[in-house]
């Protein structure tokens, strides 16, 4: 038995030694730099302060705050809205047909999101496609403003975060089990019910993973809300970063981290409770 | 019942275009002969050819290509060790680890590249090559561990014990069964991890200096400038060349499976 424990011993020392110093050791240098004081040559320096969080409570960034989360919100009920019933459509299919249209999602979830967001400005822009098209329909007589608004922002966030959404619904509605529709109909409940009573409540395990495996990118896709919202749209990616890189303001960035970290660990937990002891429980799409 | 199939082909139809109307536009324009304009003017390479010639372009793209192999392998590795060791066996702060992967998956991106930048400051690690290759490495990291574990599960147990009780030594064990069977999906892994150093531009943008050019940061910045018109033709062929991959990846992964 001795003999055999070198292999394990070296295993646990590589990826233990790995994940310490460059996963552990840097969340946790991301936490003290928050109670340290600003420096404007070594970026951080004692004493330790609590003024970066009290300067968090500050006008204009829970305005950036409060919009970040408003267009991360509005950006994952889009996504609910528009890929629910994709993922529902493609769980009836099945075959090879199935399997294609699924690398077709998985495609767009491995590929640059940066020049997704790219390409998007050519369909948005004041002479672009879209415009084009519901100018020459006639929906519209003048070009729609959509680049450098939120509204571009959102669209850019749907477009990019999509497949995080469809993924993990259409595992679960895969998994439904058809008997159960079809004993609700049997005992009389029409469509709406069905759905409201069966459908929504055992695939919510999919929607709670792909809600917040899509909220959790849209707050802090720092380039898609530079690329196509301009300058008007700081969101609280845009803000983290300046800090660090701009200003170099490194204890309220850091700040700034562990707030936003603390937020997204409530939903996580929050994600826990709700399917805790549910076998549904979907993590990785 | 055609109705309802058809409403739903429709609309699958209608999210696929939405989909890839905009990375198909782009390919277009990459041949068109005309700098910005939307209307179509004639084909050319015109766009390929200035990339072909930019020379600065080339050192990026073969700055990205060694990182993204470099990180992808060490990543590999030491995903495997971190797949096998959480698959095989029952250690101190299993837990801690299994908690420590996770954490690293869902952290925000922005979040992970601000905490290395904070690292290599402390320990003075000039920004460059290697920083860039250790972040790149960390967050490829989990994603073979998760690739490599839920196929490790999906083995027969019987297969290890019987080695075990034949006298195998671990190190064996991991030579000559674990890894003969795993390699589909840690190849499937390096590709994956590749394309995902070939395409970062989040936590790159924290930890890259201002020596060590590489593609995605380049084509951010040309992006935001939004002044030259080759970019079409860039994004078209990084586009195609991660598709290559990840293809290729999945295939692999599905041929065994």
């Amino acid at each position: 038995m001795k003999r055999d424990a070198g292999f394990k011993h070296f295993s646990l020392t590589v990826v233990w030694s790995w994940l310490f110093l460059f996963a552990l050791l840097p969340f946790s240098l991301v936490v003290i730099a928050s109670w340290l004081s600003h420096h404007a040559d070594h970026f951080v320096s004692l004493p330790f302060t609590v003024d970066n969080y009290r300067a968090l409570n500050n006008l204009i960034y829970l305005h950036i705050f409060e919009r970040s989360f408003v267009v991360a919100g509005i950006a994952t009920m889009g996504c609910l809205l528009l890929g629910y019933p994709f993922a529902y459509c493609l769980a009836r299919i099945q075959g090879v047909r199935k399997a294609v249209l699924i690398m077709l999602i998985m495609i767009p979830f491995w590929t640059s999101s940066l020049i997704r967001s790219y390409a998007l400005i050519a369909i948005l822009k004041a002479r672009g496609i879209l415009n084009s098209v519901l100018l020459g329909l006639g929906v519209i007589h003048q070009p729609l403003s959509i680049l450098f608004t939120h509204e571009a922002v959102i669209i850019g966030l749907i477009y990019n975060l999509l497949p995080f959404m469809v993924l993990p619904i259409l595992t679960n509605v895969e998994r439904l089990d058809n008997r159960l529709i079809d004993a609700a109909r049997d005992l009389g409940a029409n469509r709406l019910t069905v759905f409201r009573k069966i459908i929504i409540p055992l695939t919510m395990p999919g929607i709670l993973a792909g809600c917040i495996l899509v909220f959790l990118p849209a707050m802090t896709l720092f380039y898609i809300s530079d690329i196509l919202g301009g300058a008007k749209s700081i969101l609280l990616g845009n803000l983290i970063q300046n800090q660090f890189l701009i200003t170099q303001h490194w204890p309220l960035g850091s700040a700034m981290s562990v707030m936003l970290t603390a937020v997204l660990a409530v939903l996580i937990a929050l994600y826990a409770w709700k399917t805790r002891g549910s076998k549904n429980r979907e993590w990785m799409a | 019942m055609t109705q309802k199939s058809l409403a739903a082909t429709a609309y699958l139809s209608l999210m696929y275009v939405f989909l890839y109307l905009p990375i198909i536009v782009l390919v277009l324009y990459s041949f068109n002969n005309a700098q910005y304009s939307l209307v179509w003017k004639g084909f050319t390479w015109d766009w390929y050819r200035a990339l072909f010639e930019n020379s600065s372009l080339w050192v990026a793209t073969y700055h990205s290509l060694l990182l993204g192999a470099a990180a992808a392998t060490v990543a590999t590795g030491i995903g495997v060790l971190a797949a096998v060791s959480l698959y095989r066996y029952r250690f101190f702060g299993r837990q801690f680890l299994n908690g420590l992967i996770f954490i690293l998956i869902l952290s925000p991106e922005i979040v992970t590249g601000a905490a290395l930048l904070i690292l290599f400051t402390l320990i003075c690690l000039p920004l460059g090559f290697l920083s860039l290759l250790i972040s790149h490495i960390t967050f490829c990291l989990p994603f073979v561990i998760v690739v490599a574990y839920s196929r490790l599960v999906s083995f027969d147990k019987n297969i290890f014990e019987a080695a075990k009780d034949l006298g195998a030594s671990e190190g064996v064990i991991f030579g000559r069964i674990i890894f003969p069977l795993l390699w589909p999906a840690l190849f499937s892994a390096w590709l994956l991890s590749f394309t995902l150093s070939l395409d970062d531009v989040i936590i790159s943008y924290f930890v890259a200096g201002p020596e060590f050019q590489i593609l995605p940061l380049q084509i951010y910045a040309m992006v935001r400038s939004g002044i030259k018109p080759e970019i079409n033709a860039l994004c078209s062929v990084l586009f195609f060349i991660t598709l290559f991959f990840v293809l290729l990846s999945q295939l692999v992964l599905r041929k065994k499976a």
